[in-house]
């Protein structure tokens, strides 16, 4: 099964709605992920970014639209267990009862596509290349945050995946970990030419990775383009949502 | 209370259609159940204790007055056999199992760790609920089988000491094996295996189903329990009319 060529995937959102509670959180997205491209999706907290990829990658159905992969709809069973998907979670969200180790390679345990001494292998190797050693054998709790991210990062590259989702990699990162996790993302690119999906506030991260880039606020996408059309856009609130950070920089190195 | 029984069903039907799995998990099983086993042995067997002592107690002045001092084993033979172990015990793995698995798994599915294996089509029935039923419907029963031993021994312990009894250890067995038949014994069993199904598959549905964070996790806890207990004790009655009617054909 790991054996096949990776072919990446396309990911197509069509009109898609939700809401909890009468509260609409996603109000119409319509977005196309070409395959093999790095998708990144930036917006303020709470506009429903968390929420998108849970749709992607088939963890909540929607009350409209629909997700396609490959021009398959997700509505169909079994469509999102053909393809290798994988998601590394805002909270790393580690099986707390399993070691790092036994994390890493639950997947390929669990689904008998590898030998225990060659699972062990793999483990290793992943967790070195995210820069960590000698935690194999600890309990996820007894991790730093950004150490848990990368544990995550590492038990999604196992799985082989056609389609990554990431839901803010590096927001407990510090910047050269960031760095790391970057570049880590478009040598995924070039060497299995995966699609990935980033949901990230850190800019640098996004116009340093991204093939093409949406904005998304209050459950709707503004704006959608190349790093360099997203720097040029005119609308207001990207404007404000971009500078934000550098208004406050300026001024607080003026004073 | 039972508004989502039929999810509980169709999760329990899910369940039996993964039996398959189970050569598979069979490690997980094992895990469960030395974790039951650690956690609730030495709990069963005092508790045991205990009850056959206070069932011996309280009738054994009653029967020794009226002259029939030498029924006592027979009564506190089939009581505990029947009724008093396996529902004591289903009881108390209510409140020590039951509550773990609803929090185990809850605390997973608050924190997305259900999530997570779902995208790694993991499927949280195989490899979290088949387990965990599997496993208390094997240890219940085992330690009821406990339970029925020691409580005898608890009842013919206290009809010798306590001086209003006062009957012998010999007097106290014997009657005992002349009432009490292996299949008394096999009627409570079969009994705590229904109710070990019923603890595992309402705390797994349980856990599964948690919402709202940490407190959720106390909610789902506290529900699991409570659910467990008031189906036992209703499905107690039922059972026993069934065992009953086939007791008799
Ligand atoms: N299961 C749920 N039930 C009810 N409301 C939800 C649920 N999941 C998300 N929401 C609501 O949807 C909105 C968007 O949440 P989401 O987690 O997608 O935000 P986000 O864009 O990822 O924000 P952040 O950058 O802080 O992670 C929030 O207002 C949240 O309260
Ligand atoms: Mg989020």
């Amino acid at each position: 099964m790991t054996d096949a060529p990776t072919h990446s995937i396309g990911v197509q959102v069509r009109g898609l709605r939700k809401s909890y509670d009468e509260q609409p959180v996603l109000k119409g997205i319509d977005l196309k992920i070409e395959r093999g491209e790095v998708f990144v999706i930036m917006g303020p907290s709470g506009s429903g970014k968390s929420v998108l990829l849970r749709h992607v990658i088939g963890l909540e159905d929607p009350d409209e639209g629909e997700i396609l992969l490959d021009g398959e709809s997700l509505r169909i069973t079994n469509v999102a267990e053909r393809f290798r998907l994988a998601m590394v979670f805002q909270s790393g969200a580690l099986l707390s009862s399993l070691t790092v180790g036994e994390n890493v390679g639950l997947y390929l345990a669990e689904h008998r596509l590898k030998k225990p001494d060659e699972i062990d292998r793999v483990v290793t190797e992943k967790l070195e290349f995210l820069g960590l050693r000698g935690v194999k054998h600890k309990m996820p709790s007894e991790l730093s945050g950004g150490m848990k991210k990368r544990v995550a990062i590492a038990r999604a590259l196992v799985i082989d995946p056609q389609l990554i989702l990431y839901d803010e990699p590096t927001s407990e990162l510090d910047p050269l970990s960031t760095i790391t996790i970057g570049e880590e993302i478009l040598a995924l690119k070039e060497r299995i030419h995966v699609t990935s999906l980033v949901v990230t506030h850190d800019r640098d991260l996004a116009f340093g990775v991204a093939d093409r880039i949406a904005i998304m606020s209050e459950g709707e996408i503004l704006f959608t383009g190349t790093p360099d059309e997203v720097r040029k856009s005119q609308h207001p609130f990207i404007r404000k949502f971009l500078t934000a950070d550098f208004k406050f920089n300026a001024s607080s190195q003026s004073a | 209370m039972f508004q989502n029984i039929g999810e509980i069903l169709f999760m329990f039907w899910r369940t039996l259609l993964a039996m398959p799995q189970v050569f598979r998990q069979r490690q997980k099983v094992f895990e469960q159940l030395f974790e039951i086993g650690n956690r609730s042995l030495l709990m069963a067997c005092i508790l045991s204790l205990f009850i056959g002592g206070v069932v011996a107690l309280q009738s054994g002045p009653v029967l020794v007055e009226r002259g029939i001092g030498n029924a006592l084993g027979g009564l506190v033979g089939i009581s505990l056999a029947k009724e008093l172990a396996p529902v004591m015990m289903s009881v108390l793995i209510a409140g020590r199992i039951g509550s773990a698995m609803a929090a185990e798994i809850g605390s997973m599915r608050v924190y997305q760790e259900i999530d997570a294996l779902r995208t790694m089509n993991i499927n949280p029935i195989h490899y979290l609920v088949l387990p965990r039923i599997l496993a208390i419907s094997v240890a219940l029963p085992t330690l009821v089988l406990f339970a029925i031993l020691v409580g005898w021994l608890g009842g013919g312990f206290v009809s010798v000491v306590n001086h209003r009894i006062a009957i012998s250890f010999q007097t106290f067995f014997s009657n005992l094996k002349e009432v009490v038949e292996v299949k008394d014994v096999i009627n409570g069993l079969i009994k705590s295996f229904v109710f070990a199904v019923m603890i595992g598959t309402v705390s797994c549905h349980q856990g599964l189903t948690t919402i709202g964070g940490p407190r959720g996790i106390g909610r789902s806890v506290t529900k699991a329990v409570v659910n467990s207990i008031v189906l036992i004790l209703i499905a107690d009655y039922y059972l026993t009319r069934f065992l009953l009617v086939i007791d008799h054909d």
